[in-house]
């Protein structure tokens, strides 16, 4: 199963000039996640920190009950292959070939033999849909070719963590799509914890269970996909809806002028909208929907391949998403319980009724009030 | 902070960078797995793009050498000493130092824009991440290989520059053949041949320490890559021309001169 990766208040900045600070959410374990944030908000940064190629100066990365930001670098480095990286151009080795690359961590980490290191790359370049390219170097393929070996070289050493940089950059919309359900399917097979970093709208809305945005230096959200697909929240509405109005401006210098205007602490959602937007209600993109009905921004989430087998991640999302289902504003609320079926929530009644069944320790068993 | 104060602490944070790189990288000569393969390959590149140009350059450097000591040894009537003199020249100063200008210009500039080019596409941020340490798998086998190439070639630069120097003076300068050689031995002394050998080590070293190091940090995308090709060459000239000084003042201190 996959590995819950805790993020703690975490701030990186680079010389003066912040990146973004005081970042805190959780990756739950096994599930599918999305960063979303327009260009140059630092989502390549924080990625790199999660594995530890840049040290943040404030906050905890917790993998394991280990800090990668302040352990030793002997325990970075054991902490990185719980990890299987896909970076954004694959970043494959470019004097090996691409059966080479694959083959890499086997030969460094492992003492298997070629024999066996044959079988497991050939296993991970079919997963991928890469058979028949392995004797090509990496300079003689396409670019979403790269992309599917740089995800091979991840899926090498059974990660717990899969981290996609970007995984839709440079690749047609078809080719976006075939992606998107090979993550999806991979989930279903490795049921590994997945953070796709991207600003494609179209993967946020039909991959993640989790989303999350950042935006002006700070994460505006993070949570359940339901409750960024149906936010008000100007910033994420204007994002995942593509318009031109709104908090979010062409250049990276006036989002961070509008930021240093604002009082320091101040949530930024709350700030309101620029003089050169008109100003836009929340929801005025579909004033007729009618009371209740769920948004079209939340569109079904993308299935496992026929086939495969069920992804367990959606059995304990919906257990833990009906646990903090009062917590939700009411569309994500409603978002949430369209896609539980009758016998998700009379598995969730029993599973309350077991669990409150149990009596909880009030006091100590000993010397207590009596 | 002031910009100057700023520009110091960047100089100072940079060599601090280099000197912790360097302690890694001798650090890591002796780990195991020896990337034995890899130490072959380089070597025998910066071996093939240097021989050359050394060569090329010692046979003119010796001769300028002897003509320039030929005629100042003929003004003071000591003609006979002209092939020891110029011997002594080449073999601890211009030697080791054509032979790293080489091995860095040629080598040191390759290695530092295959570096910086393999970081720019995150090659390296991968290796890290596979939990394979770039400085023992690439930085390594490099530097070893610079320093082996230097060691090697400062011999033969050596015996070109004197083979120059002998010919110009024999043939343009009307030197007597006789005296060239058998003054050889009259001024230096076999430790002028072991500090050579020393500087060209420690000058190799130096030379595929500094590629290394700034092809490991480009600063901005592919023109950073020629920037900081540009700088690796320049840092070790003046790395280079600083070391050599130390050295040459601490070995004319502790290693008496012949006959003294």
């Amino acid at each position: 199963m996959g590995v819950e990766v805790v993020v703690q208040g975490l701030g990186k900045s680079f010389g003066a000039q912040a990146i973004w600070r005081d970042v805190t959410l959780t990756l739950p374990a096994g599930e599918v996640s999305v960063l979303l944030g327009p260009s140059g908000t630092g989502k390549s940064v924080f990625l790199k920190c999660l594995v530890g190629l840049l040290r943040p100066e404030r906050g905890r990365v917790v993998i394991n009950g280990v800090d990668l930001c302040s352990c030793a670098e002997r325990d970075t480095y054991e902490i990185r292959k719980l990890f299987g990286v896909l970076f954004q151009d694959g970043a494959l080795f470019g004097s090996m070939s691409v059966y080479d690359n694959v083959a890499f961590p086997l030969r460094e980490h492992t003492r298997k033999s070629e024999k066996e290191i044959h079988a497991i790359v050939m296993s991970k370049m079919d997963m991928v849909g890469m058979r028949g390219a392995e004797r090509k170097l990496p300079g003689e393929i396409s670019g979403g070719m790269r992309k599917r070996a740089g995800l091979a070289r991840a899926l090498v050493l059974d990660p717990r963590i899969i981290l996609c940089d970007e995984p839709d950059s440079g690749l047609d919309p078809v080719r976006t799509a075939l992606l998107s359900q090979l993550l999806i399917d991979l989930n279903a097979q490795l049921d590994a914890t997945i953070l796709i970093v991207t600003h494609n709208i179209t993967v946020a809305r039909s991959v993640p269970d989790n989303l999350g945005m950042l935006f002006r230096r700070e994460l505006v959200l993070f949570g359940p996909r339901e409750l960024l697909l149906t936010s008000d929240i100007p910033v994420v509405a204007q994002f995942l809806n593509g318009h031109k109005e709104g908090p979010i401006g062409m250049s990276e210098e006036k989002d961070s002028a509008d930021f240093s205007a604002r009082p320091p602490g101040a949530d930024p959602s709350a700030r309101p909208l620029g003089a050169d937007s008109p100003a836009r209600p929340p929801g005025a993109d579909s004033p007729a929907r009618p009371p209740g009905a769920i948004p079209e921004t939340l569109v079904p989430q993308l299935q496992p391949t026929p086939g495969l087998p069920p992804r367990d991640a959606v059995r304990r999302r919906k257990l833990r998403l009906l646990q903090s289902l009062d917590t939700l504003p009411t569309p994500a609320r409603e978002g949430v319980l369209a896609t539980m079926t009758r016998e998700d929530l009379d598995h969730y009644d029993t599973w309350r009724r077991r669990t409150s069944a149990i009596p909880i320790a009030t006091h100590h068993p000993r010397g207590g009030p009596r | 902070m002031s910009a100057p104060a700023r520009a110091v602490t960047g100089v100072l944070r940079e060599f601090g960078g280099l000197f912790a790189m360097a302690l890694d990288v001798v650090a890591g000569m002796f780990r195991r797995p020896v990337q034995g393969r890899e130490i072959v390959r380089q070597f025998w590149f910066i071996a093939s793009v240097s021989i050359l140009p050394a060569a090329l350059v010692a046979i003119p450097f010796g001769a300028v050498i002897t003509l320039q000591l030929g005629s100042l040894t003929a003004q003071i009537g000591a003609d006979s000493f002209n092939g020891a003199a110029s011997v002594l020249v080449v073999i601890q100063q211009a030697s080791p130092i054509v032979t790293t200008l080489v091995v860095a210009g040629a080598g040191g500039s390759a290695i530092c824009a295959d570096l910086g080019s393999r970081t720019i596409r995150e090659e390296i941020d991968a290796m890290r991440v596979l939990g394979v340490s770039p400085i023992h798998r690439l930085v390594v086998p490099r530097v070893i290989a610079a320093t082996a190439v230097a060691a090697l070639l400062n011999g033969m630069v050596s015996v070109v520059g004197v083979c120059g120097g002998y010919f110009f003076n024999v043939v343009v300068q009307d030197g007597t053949p006789g005296a060239f050689l058998s003054s050889f031995s009259a001024l230096a002394q076999l430790p002028d041949l072991w500090v050579a050998e020393i500087k060209a080590l420690l000058f190799g070293f130096l030379a595929g320490l500094v590629a290394a190091y700034r092809g490991l940090n480009p600063r901005g995308g592919p023109k950073g890559v020629g920037d900081v090709v540009n700088q690796s060459v320049v840092i070790t000239f003046l790395l280079l021309f600083f070391v050599n000084f130390v050295i040459s003042v601490v070995y004319l201190r502790i290693v008496p001169a012949k006959g003294a």
